[in-house]
């Protein structure tokens, strides 16, 4: 096993009866962001647990960088950061406090702590809350001072879980930049989970998770052009008849999702000119536009996301 | 050496600290015994004479070594409450996935805990002389390590319970179908000799009977004050002892189990 990825090899994870992980098989190298998007309930979060050693492994196997987390799970730890979905901080600690606490778990301590916390706090943008209770930071950067306790001893695997939830977009956004310059400067690599298609948008490589089956595996773009053409969203008053009409007149195969039709084709804008003007008064809105990554979802697994 | 140090003296350092910035903590773990001890001392001091407590010993001393006890207890369960929350969503979630074993992280919490309820217990020292208990240096320093003993204990079974729990609520509801009942047949509210003898034997397999005979044979180790009939001071230091290392097994092997 290569000591720059993380491999995960026929995992298979049961609660009771309830199969929670099926037959999952990944790999993932270091540079990469990795995003893990499926609906709540489709076993991200067991994959996580598992990777990070708080859940043991029952079938299957993983190695990361190197380690094989059935017997080495000790090793790995030193080297995983990992940012849990839950907060981890103790809010009745200080920031630095918190980072202090971190790094002595780690073995580090003195000096070299005191300069790692500081080099850490002026690249988080943090310095100048470092001596404030942590209750008194907003959400972003409690967030942030959350990853950079997961980076405080320098580990070569990120691990997040739904980073970004409760952060509004712009918070969002710059926490995604913070991850690509980590990546960029660090050469590590990051493994997080997401319900959100314009996060997950923005990772190197993207796996898709439904019902514990990892349904598809490409980098963003990749997965967008399994979908041939455009996107075509139809809300209508009865959705079966024209889609039987739309069938025999246009040549297209309508995905009934919920009580709307989507549509694939190509040259969308004269499509829908022509729908509207065949079906007047059965069509109530139409949205049109490039695939996203919920299009492809539900191309795959034939279920609207969430 | 050190590796293993550090992170069980950062854990102890945290349990500390976050007591220190609670001050509603700090302030009900002191008035709440204080308040139980005045009210129910004071309240059942005529009424109760049992025969095996001498004619100088009112209830309010009698009542005394069980108020300790009962703030070692509590100090103890406020101090461990807070694993059943934050091992699940909080702050131990981080501590778990860092490389420190089991026993290191139940080690400091319990030193952690272990060091509050002492802190109170001395607290409740420094009122002994007014009811009338006086002890020489050899009395105190037995007194403070029969209650490091203790306190070590029930903090452990503390975690013990804590590591095992998936909510707040079944905490509460093992505190007191559990935890206080112990207190209670401790010999801390009443002594053996009155009870019947079912419960009289129920008290005598109770740990915390000994812990109390050891914290009343130490406080008036040396003295002439007759202390009733309870269990002897070495039997007693000897069961104390052994809690406080089950206990702490215990609770690390709960914690390994539980992760």
């Amino acid at each position: 096993m290569s000591k720059n990825t993380v491999t995960v090899e026929n995992l298979t994870h049961h609660y009771g009866t309830r199969c929670a992980l099926d037959n999952l098989s990944l790999t993932i190298s270091r540079g990469e962001i990795f995003c893990l998007l499926g609906p709540n309930g489709s076993g991200k979060t067991t994959l996580f647990k598992i990777l990070s050693t708080l859940m043991p492994l029952t079938s299957g196997s993983a190695n990361i960088l190197g380690f094989d987390l059935r017997i080495q799970a000790k090793a790995i730890r030193k080297l995983m950061g990992v940012v849990f979905q839950q907060p981890a901080l103790d809010i009745k600690l200080t920031v630095r406090e918190n980072l202090r606490h971190h790094g002595h778990l780690y073995g580090l301590n003195g000096k070299n702590l005191r300069c790692r916390i500081s080099e850490l706090l002026e690249k988080f943008g943090l310095d100048n809350r470092a001596n404030d209770l942590v209750e008194k930071l907003s959400g972003g950067l409690q967030r942030r001072v959350e990853i950079a306790k997961a980076m405080l001893h320098s580990p070569y695997v990120l691990l997040l879980d739904e980073p970004s939830s409760g952060l509004d977009v712009g918070v969002r956004r710059q926490l995604n930049d913070y991850l690509k310059l980590l990546v960029e400067t660090e050469n590590i690599l990051i493994l997080l989970t997401t319900h959100l298609m314009d996060e997950a948008d923005e990772c190197t490589r993207v796996g898709i998770l439904d019902s514990g089956k990892l349904v598809a595996l490409g980098t963003p773009k990749e997965l967008k052009t399994q979908i041939g053409g455009d996107v075509v969203l139809i809300e209508c008053n009865n959705s079966e008849t024209l889609s039987t009409a739309l069938v025999s007149k246009f040549d297209v195969t309508p995905v009934l999702v919920e009580d709307r039709l989507c549509i694939e084709c190509q040259n969308a804008h004269e499509f829908v000119r022509d729908v509207v003007a065949a079906f007047p008064d059965e069509i109530q809105a139409v949205r049109f536009g490039k695939p996203t990554l919920e299009d492809v979802f539900i191309k795959l697994t034939g279920n609207p996301f969430e | 050496m050190v590796n293993v140090l550090l992170p069980v003296s950062t854990i102890w350092w945290r349990e500390i600290v976050r007591f220190y910035r609670q001050r509603s903590r700090l302030f009900s773990a002191i008035a709440q015994p204080f308040v139980f001890w005045i009210l129910i001392g004071s309240g059942l001091s005529a009424s109760f004479k049992p025969s095996s407590i001498s004619e100088q010993t009112g209830y309010i001393e009698y009542f005394y070594p069980g108020i300790v006890v009962l703030v070692l207890l509590f100090t103890a369960i406020f101090a461990t409450i807070s694993v059943v929350n934050e091992r699940r969503e909080g702050f131990l979630q981080g501590v778990l996935v860092a490389p420190v074993a089991r026993w290191g992280i139940v080690l400091g919490q319990a030193l952690g805990g272990t060091t509050l309820a002492l802190l109170q217990g001395a607290l409740l020292l420094f009122l002994a002389p007014l009811i009338g208990i006086r002890f020489g240096i050899t009395s105190l320093v037995l007194t403070l390590g029969v209650m490091t003993l203790l306190a070590f204990g029930l903090t452990n079974l503390g975690l013990l319970i804590a590591w095992r729990m998936d909510s707040t609520q079944g905490f509460h509801a093992i505190m007191n179908l559990i935890l206080i009942p112990i207190w209670l047949l401790s010999g801390a509210f009443f002594p053996s000799a009155e009870a019947p003898s079912w419960l009289a034997w129920i008290m005598k397999l109770n740990p915390l009977t000994y812990g109390l005979a050891a914290l009343r044979r130490s406080l008036y180790f040396g003295t002439t004050t007759v202390t009733g009939d309870i269990p002897a001071w070495d039997f007693s230091l000897l069961i104390v002892t052994l809690f406080s290392i089950l206990t702490y097994l215990g609770a690390t092997f709960t914690a390994t189990a539980k992760t």
